[in-house]
C-alpha cells in the first residue's frame, strides 16, 4: 500500500506515492533524486543525512517520508544561492574541512543551525554541537576551523 | 582569478580543486547511481558464528512479489574462490625468514558452512530494495550450529573448533624474522630485561561511506561495467576476472568514482561485488548493492587483532641490546586479499624502529577464527610494530629507572642518508630521528611539563605524558622485493600525461583518491613542472576504461609512486617538446632549456617558444622535425627501488580523572618527517585524521566478539565508539624535512603516520599518569573510563 506525500525541497514542491516505511532520507535520494544527502549508518549516529526541516537541522534517517508531509526542507543542494557559495561552504573549502567529502553535507547543514544558535561559537561549543556528526577523515581539527571561519564571514543579521 | 605563480606550486597550500562538488552535494558516489532497469541485491547472512548448512530453501523468497532471482552458492557453478594475493609459501631468499601458509577456500557464497556472523549464503535480487530485503527474510536456511572460537589466544589451542580442513589447528601460517641465536645471546648478557604482554585490539575501519557496487552487463556487447567503492579499480578487475569469474578482463570496466574514505577497507575484493557482477551477467540487468552500516561492521575487513609478548634487553646505561617479539595474529575466518602480508612483512620488518638495537627476533603465528576477516587497516602492520616497540621501550626505561625520553635519545640511529640496514630485512632510506625528536621536545617544553606534573601530583591530580618515536614503511613497493616476499602482484604505478593541441593537459593516474586530494596535488605537480596555470590540468583516476593500468592507493604510495610515474611522463613530454622547439627555433635540441612554460635557446634570451605553441605543433606537424612522431602524450610505469621510511616524534599529555577513570587529552603534539611535501595543508589534514584514528584506538574503539556465541557485540555505531569532535583536541603539528633519495621528488608518504604514531603515545601517557598509584603497564586497549577505573581500583597505590 502506498501513501501520497508532498513536500517542498529547496523551494520546489514534490509529490509522490510512497511506501509508509520509506525513510525521508531515501525519499530525498531515491524518489526526488537529490543525492547530496548521504546515508552513513542505520542507527542515526553518523549525521551524514542531516538536512534542515522547517528551520531545524534534523537527521533525515529518523523520519518516515509520510511522517513529514507538508514539510519545508533544505538540503545541501539548496544552500548555495545563484551559484554563490554560502559562508559555511566557503569555510569548509578555505580551511580544508573535508577530505573524502562524505560527511560534509551533513556537517555543513549542522553548522548552519549551529551558527543560528551561536553566531560566534567557541571551539568547545562547536565541538559539542557537532555531537551528532561523525567524520572519519579529518580528525575534526579543520572542521572546527572551517566553522570558525564561517562564523567570521557570515553576513550580519538584519 | 589570480593564479598562483605556476612555477611555485610544488609546496603550496592551495585549496582543493575537488571541494566545490563536495561542498555543494554534487559528489558522485556509487550509491548515487541509478540505471534504467536496475535491480537491487540483498544478502542472506549467517546469524551464527559457525554452523553447517544442511539445506537452503529459497522457494518462498523466489515467489515474493518483485523478486527477480534468488541464488545460493550451488547456483554459482564455475565460480572460484576469492583469491589471496599474498602467498607466503612463495617467499624465498630473505635471510632470517621462515614461513609457511595454509591457503583455504573462500567462496563468494558459502555452501558447506558459515564461519563467521555475516558470512553470506544467498542473495536475493529484486525490482526494489524493499522487495529484496523482504524476500531475503523468507529464505530458509537449515543450520546446524557448531562451537565457535573468536578469541585470538584460543584459536590455535588444542580442542578449539576447527574452521578449515586445509588448516589443521586453525594455523594459517608461522613466520619468523631476525636472528634467534644472536637475540638469545643479547638477552643473556643484559643488565635488565623487561617482558610485557601487549594487546593490539581488533578495529573496524568505518569509512563513512559504506561499501557499495553497481554491476551492469550489456548483453549486446558482452561488456560488464562495475562501479565499486574501491581504492584500486584495476586490482579489483584483475582479481575478479582472472581468478574468480574467469571472464575476459578487456570486456570488464571497473569504475571507482568518488569514494567516501577507505583506510584500507576498500582495497580488497569482496564477495558482494563479485556476486553482483556474476548476477548481472546472468540476469542481463544492472544490480546494485549498498552495505548497511551493520553489514559494514560484519563484512568490511577488520584491522589489527594481535596478542604479543614483547621483551627488551637493556644494558645498565640504557642501550637496547635485544628485542624479542612473539605475536599471534587473528586473521578471521578466511584469508582476505592481502591478509598474510600485514602481520608479517608489514609488521616484523618494522621492529627495528628508530633505534640501534643489538639483535631482534620475531615470530608470528597467524590463526583462523570465527570472526570477520582481518586485513590492512590504515597503517597495516606498522601501527602494530610501532605500538609494540614504543610500549616496550617505555616499559624498559621504567624497569631501568631511566627517563623515557633519555632512553630513546641514547638509542636513536644517528642521522644518515642512503641506507641503514636493519636486523629485519629492510634497509631505511634516510633519517634524522633526533631532529624530529628534539623539535617535539622543544614544542612541548618537556622540563616545564615534568615540573607541572610534579606540582599536580602533589594535589592528587593524575597528569601524564607519553611519547612515540615512530618509523613506517611506505611508497609501497619495489615489485621485485615484494615478489620475493610472496606478493602476487607488482607494486609499481602508471601515469600518463596527455597534452592536448591547445596545451591543456589531462593526466591519467593509477592512484585513486578517496579523500587524499589527488586532483589538487597531482595537478600542482604537473603545473609546477610544465610552468602552466593549474586550471589547464585535469586529473583522471579511478576508471579502468581510461587509465591504462594502476595498482591504486594504500600504503601511502600515491605521491611517491603514482606521482613519480606522472613526473617521468612529464619529463618525456618535455624531452619531446625540446625536439619540436629546437626545430621551430632552428637550434639543436641539446641547446634548448625548458622552464616557466617556455622552451628557450640557451644563451639567446629572445629565442623562445611557449609550451602551447609546441603542443599545437605536435598535433599540426607541418613544420616538424624529420622522423619524429606527431602527438604529445607519454606513459610511464614507475617501480620504486626501495620503500620510503617516514618518521617522527609524537607526544600526548593526558589527565586521568581519579574518580571515573576518564582520560582527557590536554595536548597532542606531532612532528612528522614525510620528506618533501607537495601541499602542506593536505598533509596536515592527513596527519590530523590519522591521529584521530589512533587516539580512537587507544581510548575508545574496539571490535568485541562474545566469546561464547561468537556474536559481534560492536556491530553498530551505537556500540562501536568512533571519536567525535568533542572527544578530541586541536593538534599541534610541525615537520622536519629529510627528503628521500629513493624518488626524484624526495617525497615519502603521509597517509598513515598519525595512525601509526598515536596509540602508543596515548597509552604511554596514561601509564605515566597512573605511575603514582604503582601502575607500570597496561596490557589492553581501548582505555575506556571503565577499564582505567578498574586499573585504578586494582592499583596498590590507590588503596
Ligand atoms: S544516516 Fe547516519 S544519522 Fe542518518
Ligand atoms: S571527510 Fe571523509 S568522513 Fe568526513
Amino acid at each position: 500500500m502506498k501513501l501520497p506525500v508532498k513536500m517542498t525541497i529547496n523551494g520546489q514542491s514534490y509529490s509522490h506515492d510512497v511506501e509508509p516505511r520509506l525513510l525521508l532520507v531515501h525519499y530525498i535520494r531515491e524518489a526526488v533524486g537529490l543525492t547530496g544527502t548521504h546515508v552513513g549508518c542505520d542507527t542515526s549516529q553518523c549525521g551524514a543525512c542531516t538536512i534542515l526541516m522547517d528551520g531545524d537541522a534534523v537527521k533525515a534517517c529518523t523520519f518516515f517520508a509520510v511522517q513529514v508531509d507538508g514539510a519545508n526542507i533544505m538540503t545541501i543542494e539548496g544552500l548555495a544561492k545563484d551559484g554563490e557559495l554560502h559562508p559555511i561552504q566557503m569555510g569548509f573549502w578555505e580551511k580544508h574541512g573535508l577530505q573524502c567529502g562524505f560527511c560534509t553535507p551533513g556537517m555543513i547543514m549542522s553548522a548552519y543551525q549551529m551558527l543560528e544558535r551561536y553566531p560566534k561559537p567557541t571551539e568547545a561549543q562547536i565541538r559539542h554541537q557537532l555531537e551528532g556528526n561523525l567524520c572519519r577523515c579529518t580528525g575534526y581539527h579543520n572542521i572546527v576551523k572551517a566553522i570558525e571561519w564561517a562564523a567570521e564571514h557570515m553576513p550580519a543579521k538584519r | 582569478m589570480a593564479t598562483v605563480a605556476a612555477d611555485r606550486l610544488f609546496g603550496k597550500s592551495i585549496k582543493r580543486r575537488e571541494d566545490p562538488r563536495f561542498i555543494t552535494g554534487r559528489g558522485r558516489y556509487v550509491d548515487d547511481l541509478k540505471l534504467p532497469g536496475m535491480t537491487y541485491a540483498a544478502f542472506v547472512r549467517s546469524p551464527h558464528a559457525h554452523a553447517r548448512i544442511r539445506k537452503i530453501d529459497t522457494a518462498a523468497a523466489a515467489r515474493h512479489p518483485g523478486v527477480v532471482a534468488v541464488f545460493t552458492g550451488k547456483d554459482m557453478t564455475g565460480v572460484n574462490s576469492l583469491p589471496c594475493g599474498w602467498d607466503l609459501r612463495k617467499a624465498k631468499n630473505i635471510p632470517g625468514v621462515v614461513q609457511d601458509l595454509a591457503i583455504v577456500p573462500h567462496m563468494p557464497l558459502t555452501s558447506d558452512a558459515a564461519r563467521h556472523v555475516g558470512d553470506p549464503v544467498a542473495v536475493v535480487i529484486a525490482d526494489s530494495q524493499e522487495a529484496a530485503i523482504d524476500a531475503a527474510e523468507k529464505v530458509q536456511v537449515d543450520w546446524e550450529p557448531l562451537p565457535a572460537v573468536t578469541v585470538t589466544e584460543r584459536a590455535a589451542q588444542s580442542g578449539a573448533p576447527q574452521l578449515h580442513a586445509d588448516a589443521p589447528g586453525n594455523v594459517a601460517f608461522k613466520w619468523e624474522i631476525g636472528d634467534r641465536n644472536a637475540t638469545d645471546a643479547a638477552f643473556k648478557g643484559a643488565a635488565v630485561t623487561v617482558k610485557k604482554r601487549i594487546v593490539n585490539q581488533r578495529l573496524v575501519a568505518n569509512a563513512m561511506e559504506p561499501r557499495a557496487c553497481v554491476a551492469r552487463y550489456e548483453d549486446a556487447t558482452g561488456d560488464l561495467t562495475l562501479w565499486v567503492t574501491s581504492q584500486n579499480p584495476h586490482v579489483h578487475r584483475l582479481l575478479m576476472c582472472a581468478f574468480v569469474l574467469g571472464i575476459p578482463e578487456n570486456n570488464v570496466r571497473v569504475i571507482a568514482p568518488d569514494v567516501g574514505g577507505g583506510f584500507g577497507s576498500k582495497i580488497f575484493l569482496y564477495n558482494e561485488e563479485v556476486i553482483c557482477s556474476w548476477a548481472s551477467r546472468r540476469l542481463k540487468r544492472p544490480v546494485r548493492w549498498t552495505a548497511t552500516r551493520r553489514e559494514a561492521y560484519l563484512t568490511d575487513a577488520h584491522g589489527r587483532d594481535h596478542v604479543t609478548d614483547a621483551e627488551i634487553a637493556l644494558s645498565r646505561d640504557g642501550k637496547i641490546l635485544g628485542l624479542r617479539v612473539k605475536t599471534t595474529a587473528n586473521l578471521g575466518a578466511y584469508l582476505s586479499t592481502f591478509a598474510p602480508a600485514v602481520p608479517t612483512f608489514l609488521y616484523g620488518t618494522l621492529l627495528n624502529g628508530v633505534y640501534t638495537i643489538g639483535a631482534i627476533h620475531c615470530e608470528v603465528t597467524g590463526v583462523f577464527s570465527n570472526t570477520t576477516a582481518v586485513d590492512a587497516y590504515r597503517g597495516a602492520g606498522r601501527p602494530e610494530a610501532c605500538y609494540a616497540i614504543e610500549r616496550i621501550v617505555e616499559a624498559g626505561a621504567r624497569g631501568l629507572g631511566m627517563d623515557v625520553a633519555e632512553l630513546r635519545k641514547k638509542n636513536f640511529i644517528p642521522k644518515f642518508s642512503g641506507a641503514y640496514q636493519t636486523h629485519v630485512a629492510v634497509s631505511y632510506d634516510s633519517g634524522d630521528y633526533g631532529a624530529a625528536w628534539d623539535r617535539m621536545l622543544q614544542m612541548l617544553d618537556y622540563k616545564k611539563f615534568r615540573a607541572e606534573q610534579e606540582a599536580a601530583r602533589k594535589q592528587g591530580r593524575l597528569l601524564g605524558i607519553g611519547f612515540s618515536a615512530y618509523i613506517e614503511a611506505c611508497s609501497i613497493a619495489p615489485s621485485k622485493l615484494v615478489g620475493a616476499l610472496g606478493a602476487g602482484a607488482g607494486l609499481y604505478e602508471s601515469g600518463k600525461v596527455r597534452v592536448h593541441p591547445t596545451g591543456m593537459v589531462t593526466v591519467f593516474t593509477g592512484s585513486h583518491s578517496h579523500g587524499q586530494g589527488h586532483e589538487t596535488t597531482f595537478a600542482q605537480l604537473v603545473a609546477d613542472k610544465l610552468g602552466i596555470p593549474i586550471e589547464q590540468v585535469d586529473i583522471v583516476h579511478g576508471d579502468t576504461g581510461s587509465v591504462a593500468f594502476g595498482m591504486g592507493t594504500y600504503g601511502s604510495r600515491s605521491a611517491s609512486v603514482g606521482g613519480t610515474a606522472i613526473l617521468m611522463s612529464l619529463n618525456k613530454v618535455i624531452e619531446k617538446g625540446k625536439k619540436i622547439a629546437a626545430h621551430l627555433l632552428e637550434a639543436s635540441p641539446g641547446d634548448i632549456d625548458f622552464s616557466s612554460g617556455e622552451f628557450r635557446v640557451k644563451g639567446a634570451p629572445g629565442k623562445a617558444v611557449p609550451f602551447g605553441a609546441v603542443s599545437l605543433t605536435a598535433y599540426v606537424p607541418h613544420n616538424y622535425p624529420e622522423g619524429l612522431e606527431p602527438g604529445l602524450e607519454e606513459t610511464s610505469f614507475y617501480d620504486p627501488s626501495n620503500f620510503c621510511f617516514p618518521f617522527g616524534a609524537h607526544a600526548c599529555v593526558v589527565e586521568v580523572e581519579r574518580e571515573t577513570g576518564n582520560v582527557r587529552i590536554l595536548r597532542y603534539l606531532a612532528v612528522d618527517d614525510v620528506g618533501n611535501v607537495i601541499n602542506p595543508m593536505i598533509v596536515d589534514g592527513m596527519v590530523h585524521g590519522g591521529i584521530a584514528q589512533g587516539v580512537g584506538q587507544a581510548l575508545w574503539e574496539g571490535a568485541v566478539y562474545d566469546g561464547q556465541s561468537g556474536q559481534l557485540m560492536t556491530g553498530s555505531m551505537m556500540d562501536y565508539a568512533l571519536p567525535k569532535a568533542d572527544m578530541l583536541p586541536m593538534y599541534e603539528t610541525d615537520r622536519t624535512v629529510t627528503p628521500t633519495p629513493v624518488n626524484p621528488m624526495g617525497v615519502k608518504g603521509a597517509g598513515e603516520t598519525g595512525t601509526i604514531a598515536s596509540p602508543p603515545a596515548v597509552v604511554n601517557a596514561v601509564v605515566d599518569a597512573l605511575a603514582p598509584l604503582g601502575v607500570d603497564h597496561i596490557e589492553a586497549m581501548p582505555l575506556t573510563a571503565e577499564r582505567v577505573w578498574k586499573i585504578i581500583q586494582g592499583a596498590k597505590g590507590a588503596r
